[in-house]
């Protein structure tokens, strides 16, 4: 059966409650996943405060200081700090976002509660081994694939089709959509996941693309694309206001176009 | 970490590549048959629905030779085997997907999906046969 509880080597215990800042005037308390794989040891929530006047708005930025201030030990990826990479994705007062982009005033009452993507591997503190998900969306082959031969200057495309990539093109891989997805969570080594549903419909979309019928040949499985329940929750998840929900019905709608 | 139930216990960490166990054996070029069918069969129901209940209001509180009186109606009878089908054919799908979404072992989730078409077609097969003996007054 699926495993609805943590493994035992998941389970949270404890934590540390790292001194407040002295001199700082105005605090806000840090809720922290701190797990190392070389101590042995189960995962802990770890408390910081954050002087909320000598940093940032967002929560990374509040991140960025406890680590500067603080504790360096703190592990998690960041890079453009604007919502453009999708390295900060995490789970921040219980939904994934991103952390660059979620001002920690936005987190109503007590603690900025701050966890790892939900059921993937952790590496280290807010680190997920997304390797599964990369190779799912390598898996849907994300490039454009043509028989004819090649143009002398470009692959036309007009504006009314290019407009079908909106909405679709604007995916940066941060995982937030699939990390959510109960359905992602039960069978992600079989199910393909929102993200890189949403990426194969990029590339089903395209006119220019002549691998249409064999994208499609390759989703259609029981699991790949239909362990899609329309749940929503990648939806109301998605840091750049996308649907993979809506992107997925319409793969499936293209599936049943071709059949009847 | 990922490990390949397939190749090897599951202590010991898959060499496959990412890529490989992702793409594993392929896609089954099939599930859009079913999905059809679901929405078809749950529209069916949902059009079928204010008739049926209509119908089992009838059957309230009658005996049997009120109620065959009632089957033997053509409409009657054929609005219940519509539903009957409809419903027994979604119940079979939909039970389906969550086995396969819940049972992981694969054995267990052979016999499981073995055991629901069974149910599903003695399920539908006991009702038709009912409605079909009380319709036609034998």
């Amino acid at each position: 059966m699926v495993e609805f509880a943590l493994p035992k080597n998941s389970k949270i215990t404890g934590g540390k409650t790292w001194p407040k800042p002295a001199g700082a005037t105005e605090l806000r308390e840090f809720r922290v996943y701190r797990w190392n794989p070389d101590d042995g040891k189960n995962p802990s929530v770890d408390t910081y405060y954050v002087d909320t006047n000598d940093c940032g708005p967002m929560v990374l930025d509040g991140l960025i200081w406890i680590k500067n201030h603080i504790d360096p030990s703190l592990t998690f990826r960041r890079s453009c700090r604007e919502g453009v990479c999708g390295s900060c994705a995490m789970n921040i007062d219980g939904q994934n976002t991103l952390a660059c982009t979620r001002s920690m005033h936005d987190v109503k009452d007590g603690a900025v509660k701050i966890n790892p993507l939900p059921h993937q591997p952790v590496v280290k503190d807010l680190v997920p081994d997304l390797t599964n998900f990369y190779a799912q969306y390598a898996s849907v082959e994300p490039w454009l694939k043509t028989t004819s031969p090649t143009p002398q200057k470009e692959w036309r495309q007009s504006h009314e089709d290019r407009e079908k990539l909106d909405g679709l093109y604007e995916c940066i891989l941060c995982a937030c959509c699939s990390t959510s997805c109960p359905s992602y969570w039960w069978n992600s080594e079989r199910y393909l996941g929102p993200a890189a549903l949403l990426q194969a419909n990029r590339w089903v979309s395209d006119s220019r693309d002549e691998a249409t019928g064999e994208r499609l040949d390759n989703l259609e499985d029981p699991f790949r694309l239909y362990r899609c329940h329309t749940i929503m929750n990648c939806a109301k998840a998605c840091p750049k206001g996308l649907n993979p929900a809506e992107a997925i019905a319409e793969l499936k709608l293209k599936m049943v176009e071709r059949q009847i | 970490m990922s490990f390949d139930e397939s190749h090897g216990s599951p202590q010991r960490p898959s060499m496959r590549t990412p890529l490989g166990r992702v793409r594993n054996l392929g896609a089954a070029h099939s599930g859009t048959s079913d999905f059809w069918r679901q929405r078809i069969t749950g529209v069916a129901m949902t059009l079928l629905m204010i008739p049926v209940l209509v119908i089992i209001m009838m059957l309230l509180g009658r005996n049997q030779v009120g109620a065959a009186q009632i089957l033997s109606s053509i409409p009657v009878a054929v609005i219940l085997l519509l539903f009957i089908i409809a419903s027994a054919w979604h119940m079979k799908i939909g039970m389906q997907v969550v086995i396969e979404d819940y049972v992981h072992n694969e054995k267990l989730k052979l016999t499981a999906i073995m055991l629901n078409n069974f149910f599903s077609v003695a399920v539908a097969l006991a009702s038709t046969y009912a409605i079909l003996k009380l319709s036609s007054g034998v």
